[in-house]
């Protein structure tokens, strides 16, 4: 019994993390039809920011030692601010391109982003001391499981709520959804489409940095390629769960992480190593049998 | 110049092929004006000219006597001009009360204000109860209804309707002129009626335009647009043995 809870609370917090993903990346697609490759370097900004640029194993933190109220709003600021800089300084030129263009022009900022980073603090990965003792395990239902997990998964459960009502109560929230539907209907409606697409890389880059936040906290190194592999799965979880529907992505993301911890656990001991190529066939299989999603949005189809 | 939405000598070309030649329509206020004429006369494009979508050739659109060359769709809406689209264009995926609501919040006001009236108008067309319904899965009647509501969450001076009863039984049609009669009456609105549908036209005009190939081959009251020998023959030459059109 015990087992099986260590087995959720697994499966949900690694889920989180590819759910506030792929959620980051639905929110950009929907209002641009932009999928942003550079996402995941987000993430790694998010934590080098934390530390002061030097190429040494042993990071010298700098913003990282600020107190806790402080640093978690700054550093989700540089999340919005990075995000909201890439639309202005790239995206923005790109905004009547086709998605193609779009999509590397993406990956191009990806790269420019990790060479700076690379510039500043070298490949080494760096151990970053954050909030370590969130480590330490809490009794659940009999269950030792690490507070970390509780609180990511508590933290994304106020962040879906949060968007939620953002989304469905707000006037900004109203006009992101017209504007994910129908870009030029919302236009003509008299929707602003600069503050819109800026709202939703603003929101995208908050969540990039909430995961950066958690990430670093986990694993205890900050690490260029750390966003990356998030990114990867957070993508093909907005690709299972239909381009263009939020709760799609969420599902999915949610969907990916546990598929991955269980495979964990059912897979034989020597498949184990292979675990990836296992849930990426799963990712496979779910797209021969809905290639369009599992919620796939009718507004996405014909423009995609 | 009267107080009307009117088009003065419109002309627009599509790469060299006449879509309106010489248009001179006047849309006046608290009136039902009808505009007919078979496909691909022109109708949308004359439309398109006095919502701002496209800019005349020659010619020029005047709201109350003032010229609006120039002026963007949007900014046009925000003066009183709204339409709605030949097919619905609602957000499908979004509750009817948002797709009203948008309108509310392009114009400035704040989601509440908003909200308010847009319940406010989807009971007065009636159609309250769908408030909470995804738009996209409404049928085709309520969907236009929705989209009417959309256009009048402007508060408009002027409404152009495009083939609002296309599709619609006899008997939705009826609640459609019922509907359009409230609009001008309460609403006090001045309202282009486009439609293949020329009982319900004959039925609720004050005064019809029909334009064929591009030009206003006649215009009048209904009475004599149904006695019109010119009307009867454009339309004989293409819709009526077709679409069984009776005048």
């Amino acid at each position: 019994m015990t087992a099986i809870l260590q087995i959720i609370f697994d499966a949900l917090s690694l889920g989180s993390l590819y759910a506030i993903g792929a959620l980051g990346i639905a929110l950009i697609f929907g209002v641009m039809r932009l999928v942003n490759f550079a996402h995941g370097d987000y993430i790694s900004f998010c934590v080098f920011a934390m530390l002061w640029p030097s190429i040494d194993a042993a990071a010298v933190v700098f913003a990282g030692n600020l107190p806790t109220f402080i640093l978690i709003p700054l550093i989700l600021a540089i999340g919005a601010g990075l995000s909201v800089l890439s639309e202005i300084l790239v995206f923005r030129r790109f905004r009547n391109a086709n998605p193609a263009t779009m999509m590397i022009a993406s990956f191009a900022l990806g790269f420019v982003l990790k060479h700076f980073l690379l510039m500043l603090f070298s490949s080494r990965p760096k151990s970053i001391d954050l909030w370590s003792n969130l480590s330490l395990p809490v009794e659940v239902a009999g269950a030792r499981i690490p507070l970390l997990q509780v609180i990511t998964i508590v933290i994304t459960i106020l962040i879906l709520l949060g968007l939620t009502a953002f989304l469905k109560r707000t006037r900004f929230g109203l006009e992101m959804r017209a504007a994910a539907e129908n870009f030029t209907m919302a236009r003509m409606l008299g929707v602003k489409a600069n503050r819109v697409i800026m709202l939703a890389f603003a929101i995208s880059g908050m969540l990039a940095a909430a995961i950066g936040l958690i990430l670093a906290t986990q694993s205890g190194t900050a690490d260029i390629q750390m966003g990356v592999s998030v990114m990867l799965v957070a993508f093909i979880a907005t690709v299972i769960g239909g381009l263009g529907s939020l709760p799609g992505a969420v599902i999915a993301g949610f969907l990916i992480g546990g598929v991955s911890v269980l495979m964990q656990v059912i897979l034989p001991l020597d498949a184990r190593p292979f675990r990836d190529a296992f849930v990426y066939g799963a990712v496979i299989a779910c797209l021969i049998w809905r290639p369009q999603g599992l919620f796939a949005p009718k507004s996405a189809k014909q423009r995609v | 110049m009267s107080t009307a939405l009117s088009a003065q000598h419109v002309s627009v070309s599509f790469d060299g092929l006449k879509a309106l030649a010489n248009v001179v329509l006047d849309i006046p206020p608290q009136r039902v004006t009808g505009l007919i004429g078979p496909n691909g006369a022109g109708k949308t494009t004359l439309v398109n000219v006095l919502t701002g979508f496209q800019a005349p050739d020659e010619g020029q659109v005047f709201l109350d006597g003032q010229p609006i060359g120039g002026i963007t769709s949007h900014r046009l809406r925000r003066l009183g001009i709204a339409r709605t689209f030949q097919s619905g264009r609602l957000f499908g995926e979004l509750p009817v009360i948002d797709n009203l609501e948008v309108t509310g919040v392009g114009l400035g006001l704040s989601r509440r204000e908003s909200q308010a009236r847009a319940e406010a108008m989807l009971d007065w067309i009636g159609i309250g109860a769908l408030a909470d319904r995804a738009a996209g899965g409404l049928p085709y009647t309520d969907e236009r209804r929705v989209a009417i509501g959309r256009a009048l969450m402007m508060e408009p001076k002027y409404l152009l309707l495009d083939e609002p009863a296309a599709g619609m039984s006899a008997e939705e049609a009826d609640d459609l002129i019922t509907l359009i009669r409230r609009i001008v009456a309460e609403m006090k609105c001045g309202v282009l009626l486009i439609e293949h549908n020329i009982g319900l036209v004959l039925n609720i005009c004050d005064h019809i335009h029909v334009l064929d190939s591009g030009e206003i081959i006649e215009d009048g009251a209904p009475a004599a647009i149904k006695a019109s020998e010119k009307v009867r023959h454009a339309y004989m030459g293409t819709q009526a043995e077709a679409g069984g059109v009776v005048l």
